[in-house]
């Protein structure tokens, strides 16, 4: 028998993980990466937990404190938050497992502690984001989860706190846009409350405050949600952060942002108010649609891995933001699914990129040559496995994103966005063979760059351990029994999530 | 009218997967040759098997269906061995067994490298080539052929040189569009009606269409399984990719690949949209014109090629448009023709790719220019090659008289007598880039010292292909039935044979 | 018009400081004023907030004696002004940390000034 106030555990959990473990690991610093890994379990159990009782009772809505919405903080429960909070939590849990190892790698031990209590802050902010019912409350996990996040990325290698302070500068405009579009939006309505602004605004007329608040919203949650041209800050981030930050941040941080553009756009603003009111959703669209093309362009052009991930990345959030944009209900599913692919398969490929830096000690492509085959074939099959699930070939996920997506963009009528979406995937392809043809066709003898370095040779390379081993390979399984589950995900979840004006 | 009956049936899904379970007990045996071709062998006579027991309850109108539950919404992953699946499937897994024997004389001939790999993934290509065959949907179908796409692209980079992994991106570029297009056409379609089954006279049938839509749907389904098909202007990944080894020339740029292209347009043409919605918005102009076009260019490009595969490759690409033009004839017997074609340019040309490979291997020749007098060094490999390409001109006793005989009665019934014209020239050209090479190999002055044959792995399968293509030419109907299923296909469509 | 552009005077007050901590943290070269433009782009917003609740001849949410009805008009909202509290703390931490950034910067590049900072990056990519 399950207690029946679990909703707010996964982010308490995270909360209290981050307090107790700065003091618990005072006298033993390897409890750190221990307790993080308990609590993700547990907040992946509980969220599991959460989802199921999303399906079998609809919405459910949980009072902080007891105090009674909308002046308490009102967190709800319905299968979108509950499949979204499992999806990251799952994710986090991997990615935690295999960090395990590669901060030991990467990270001095006087800083683990920190390091894991500013991950299980960042969980925390996730998760609340997620969560939370409450306008303002989301704008401070928001600054929870992002604040933790440049903490994670400036221990990295010498130009990560450079990095870290751009994407703390956007980071900080974008939160400030976002609340200064709350206060308007409190102007508006005189709520804070999702649900209560959602009933007032439905009597409201519209009036120019309400679309500067819609605007500053955009804007601030297309900063956190890296859509394109508001994307500046994510691959200095990505790539100069260390490999379990950027494999916790790359499945997870992006989508935060575009979880908060859904609910709030989509189940509190309603499609009225931004289809043909304000074009609010067909910018999104056209918008992420650059974004696919140019991410996917200069991926094509990067010469490391994890650089190359990143404006991947940029691409890939364009896919969620163009399902949400075509505003129906198979460009939602479409979104939605490719929340958790994309997830899938960016920790998947950070994982391996991670691997490949423990290993060879970079993760730069043209170092990479055909010996890695040999020496590391199940890094090198797992990256494969997920590009391919990046190109969208099925049975792997990426073709199911593809195929939802594809039914939004034909059934409105818009055959450009078809375009688009079919075509990333072929420049998806490019850009990834360059690397799988690297990996597995340039012969060892051609390498004349690297007579001097330190560097481990690829030859000279083994496969990392069972601990990293493991979370990458089941990334990789994962990436096509979720393929062959999608139906399932589709009809018990992802049509339950969907808002009521589908 | 005959009545088709299904049965529930797990065959079809035994014969996808029991190449597909071969590959891991051919990687553990890396290290014991002997063993790993065993199994490779073994796979492809039980595939075989599987297939050939599928055989008799067809016969009596009884298909074979196996439903394995959604794998988008509304679209099932279903198998149906319906009587085309089952003829496509029955030439693909005999032609391998042959190859598989062929590909242990050619590997240890040559001395390949990876050679795990390669038996590796051929067996996952042959697993998608069934899967094509017996997809009972356009999804199950879209799901196979673009791990066809992928599969084949480790066997055309095999050799790893700079030319082949270029071959492998040029063939990567054009495989993966098509795949992205055929996706579009699929989603669309999904769309308009709602399911994506493989129904004899067309999925859109009843369906209300602009012509536009007709039009645009079409082309995105032609250009879809038009690059497999190496249509024109969508041909030129096919002589590159004779950079492969020539085993996987012979059975996947003969037979498995290019054929999965050609069965998919018969797929499209005669059960997603139909012969009547063909005919209605005009679209059998455009398949008719592309093949045209494709059979005569095709043969003049193969006229001036010197190498050898190369001018096979480019007389592939015109046959495969033979069988795209009976689709586009619209009459039972050019479909006839078609089904039939699609069987013995198989034979054919996988006998004329075993002779080029047999002298790649044992002599190192490449090139037609230096072919002189080999004849007399390997006859029976050249007796194959003279038989082989005495069927593609098209002339009696080997089966390509047959199919094509066809395809010219199709074109007399559906009252299209120019394409009888382009038959009769695109013959007199196949044989202006085959008989001098045959004229070569046994008139011209021998120059060669070594002598013999090849190694007996791949003489005795040339011969073997070259043997069926005779006894298929003078009894179509023997063993496999393939002429009765080709009928039965006809029948079903069209309703009788005209 | 003229009664809009007036009536919102403090408005356009923030709004100017909105634009200037923007071009602050935009514009200028070197870190610490980055970080200034930042704070001032905050404060705007939290004085944003501020503003909205204020009204005219109304006093401090405390409620005297036992009143049987309550003016609503007769209070200023008190909510603004709370959730001003935790904005000011975010803004608090934010600089904090960006702080601590800009130190790590300054010991491994040995300047706080962007372009030359950019220099100095580019030179270890070169080496």
């Amino acid at each position: 028998m399950m207690p029946s106030n679990t909703i707010p555990w996964p982010p308490l959990i995270y909360l209290f993980a981050g307090i107790f473990i700065p003091l618990a690991a005072l006298k033993w610093r390897r409890l750190a990466g221990w307790l993080a890994l308990v609590a993700t379990a547990a907040a992946a159990f509980f969220s599991v937990v959460n989802l199921l009782r999303a399906l079998d009772q609809g919405v459910i809505s949980y009072r902080f404190g007891g105090w009674i919405p909308p002046i308490g903080i009102e967190y709800i429960l319905d299968p979108l938050s509950g499949f979204v909070t499992t999806v990251i939590n799952l994710i986090a849990l991997g990615v935690l497992f295999h960090a395990h190892r590669s901060v030991e790698a990467e990270i001095r031990e006087s800083r683990w502690p920190p390091y894991y209590a500013l991950v299980m802050l960042f969980l925390t902010g996730a998760n609340g984001i997620i969560m939370t019912g409450d306008f303002f409350n989301l704008y401070v996990f928001l600054e929870i989860g992002s604040l933790s996040l440049y903490g994670l990325i400036a221990v990295g290698e010498k130009k990560s706190p450079v990095a870290a302070f751009r994407y703390l500068v956007m980071g900080t405009v974008g939160g400030g846009f976002y609340l200064l579009g709350v206060g308007f939006l409190y102007l508006v309505t005189g709520s804070l409350n999702m649900g209560d602004v959602r009933n007032i605004l439905f009597h409201l007329p519209v009036t120019p405050p309400l679309i500067v608040a819609l605007t500053l919203m955009l804007i601030g949650l297309g900063i956190k949600m890296a859509v394109f041209p508001l994307h500046g800050w994510l691959p200095d981030a990505y790539t100069y952060a260390p490999s379990p930050t950027s494999a916790i941040m790359a499945p997870i941080g992006t989508k935060i942002g575009a979880y908060s553009i859904a609910r709030i756009f989509f189940f509190i603003f309603g499609l009225k108010l931004i289809t043909q009111v304000t074009p609010i959703a067909q910018v999104l669209a056209w918008l992420s649609a650059i974004g696919i093309i140019y991410g996917s362009i200069l991926a094509m052009a990067q010469n490391e891995i994890k650089r190359m991930l990143a404006y991947s990345s940029v691409a890939q959030v364009g896919y969620i933001g163009l399902g949400l944009g075509l505003a129906n209900s198979f460009g939602f599913i479409g979104a939605l699914l490719h929340i958790m692919n994309h997830g899938l398969m960016k920790a998947c490929l950070f994982l391996v990129a991670g691997n490949f830096r423990l290993r060879l000690g970079h993760s730069r492509i043209d170092r990479l040559d055909d010996s890695l085959r040999r020496s590391m074939p199940w890094s090198t099959a797992a990256f494969t496995l997920a590009a391919l699930a990046m190109i969208g070939v099925p049975p792997t996920v990426g073709f199911f994103s593809k195929w939802y997506l594809a039914l939004g963009a034909i059934e409105k009528k818009n055959w450009l966005f078809l375009m688009v979406i079919l075509i990333s995937s072929l420049l998806n392809a490019v850009y990834f063979f360059r690397v799988i043809e690297r990996m597995y066709f340039r012969p060892v003898n051609s390498r004349q760059t690297s007579e001097n370095l330190s560097e481990t040779t690829s030859a000279e390379a083994r496969e990392v351990g069972p601990w990293l081993l493991l979370p990458t390979l089941i990334f990789a399984l994962a990436l096509v029994v979720i393929g062959f589950l999608n139906v399932w995900i589709v009809k018990t979840i992802l049509t339950k999530a969907l808002p009521a004006v589908f | 009218m005959v009545n088709w009956t299904t049965y529930p049936s797990l065959v079809p899904l035994l014969a996808v997967l029991i190449s597909l379970a071969a590959v891991p007990l051919i990687i553990l045996s890396a290290r014991r040759p002997n063993l790993r071709e065993f199994w490779t062998i073994a796979a492809g006579v039980g595939k075989l098997a599987l297939v050939l027991s599928l055989l008799p309850p067809l016969l009596e109108h009884r298909v074979a269906v196996l439903n394995l539950g959604e794998i988008v919404p509304g679209v099932q992953l279903a198998f149906k061995a319906d009587a085309l699946g089952v003829f496509f499937a029955l030439i693909a897994s005999f032609l391998w067994i042959l190859t598989s024997f062929y590909s242990i004389g050619y590997v240890r001939g040559l001395k390949e490298h990876k050679q795990t790999r390669y038996f590796a993934y051929f067996a996952v290509c042959l697993s998608s080539t069934i899967g094509i065959a017996f997809s009972a949907n356009l999804a199950t179908f879209i799901i196979f052929y673009e791990i066809l796409t992928i599969a084949t692209y480790p066997l055309v980079i095999h050799k790893e040189t700079e030319e082949a992994i270029k071959a492998g991106r040029k063939y990567l570029a054009y495989t993966l569009t098509a795949g992205v297009f055929l996706i579009a056409a699929a989603t669309w379609t999904y769309l308009l009606v709602g399911k994506l089954d493989f129904i004899p006279g067309g999925l859109l049938k009843n369906t209300p269409f602009e012509p536009k839509t007709a039009v645009i749907l079409f082309s995105l389904f032609l250009f879809g399984v038009g690059v497999k098909a190496a249509i024109m202007p969508l041909h030129s990944w096919l002589p590159t990719a004779m950079a492969a080894p020539t085993p996987v020339s012979a059975l996947l740029h003969a037979v498995a690949v290019v054929k999965s292209g050609v069965f998919g347009v018969i797929r499209i043409g005669e059960f997603v949209f139909g012969p009547q919605l063909l005919r209605r918005y005009h679209l059998d102009y455009l398949l008719l014109t592309t093949a045209g076009v494709t059979i005569i260019i095709a043969s003049f490009l193969a006229l001036k090629e010197d190498n050898l595969k190369r001018r096979l490759a480019y007389s592939t690409v015109a046959h495969l448009s033979y069988i795209v033009m009976g689709v586009g004839l619209i009459s039972s017997p050019a479909l006839l023709g078609s089904l039939l074609h699609l069987a013995f340019h198989a034979t054919m040309k996988i006998t004329l790719f075993f002779c080029a490979g047999a002298i790649y291997v044992h002599l190192h020749k490449e090139k037609v220019s230096e072919l002189d007098g080999i004849g007399q060094v390997m006859p029976w490999t050249m007796g194959a090659f003279t038989v082989g390409s005495i069927g593609l001109v098209g002339l009696p006793p080997v089966n390509g008289w047959l199919s094509k005989w066809c395809l010219g009665w199709g074109s007399v019934v559906a009252e299209r007598p120019f394409f009888l014209v382009i038959l009769v020239l695109s013959g007199l050209l196949n044989a202006a880039y085959f008989f001098p090479i045959v004229y070569r190999a046994f008139f011209r002055r021998n120059k060669n010292k070594k002598t013999g044959e090849a190694s007996p792995f791949m003489v005795v399968p040339l011969v073997l292909t070259a043997g069926l293509s005779i006894l298929f030419g003078l009894f179509p109907d023997i063993g496999f039935k393939l002429f009765k299923i080709a009928t039965d296909v006809g029948i079903l469509i069209f309703g009788r044979l005209q | 018009m003229t009664s809009f552009i007036l009536g919102h005077y403090a408005y356009w007050f923030i709004l100017l400081l909105l634009v200037i901590g923007l071009y602050g943290l935009i514009m200028k070269r070197n870190l610490v004023k980055k970080v200034i433009g930042m704070s001032i782009f905050q404060v705007a917003i939290i004085l944003f907030f501020i503003a909205s609740s204020t009204k005219w001849e109304a006093t401090v949410p405390v409620l005297s004696g036992h009143q049987e009805t309550i003016q609503t008009a007769a209070y200023i909202n008190p909510l603004p002004h709370t959730l001003m509290l935790t904005a000011i703390v975010v803004g608090v931490a934010t600089s904090g940390v960006a702080f601590a950034l800009i130190i790590l910067i300054y010991r491994r590049y040995r300047t706080l000034n962007e372009a030359e900072l950019l220099k100095r990056m580019a030179e270890d990519d070169a080496e």
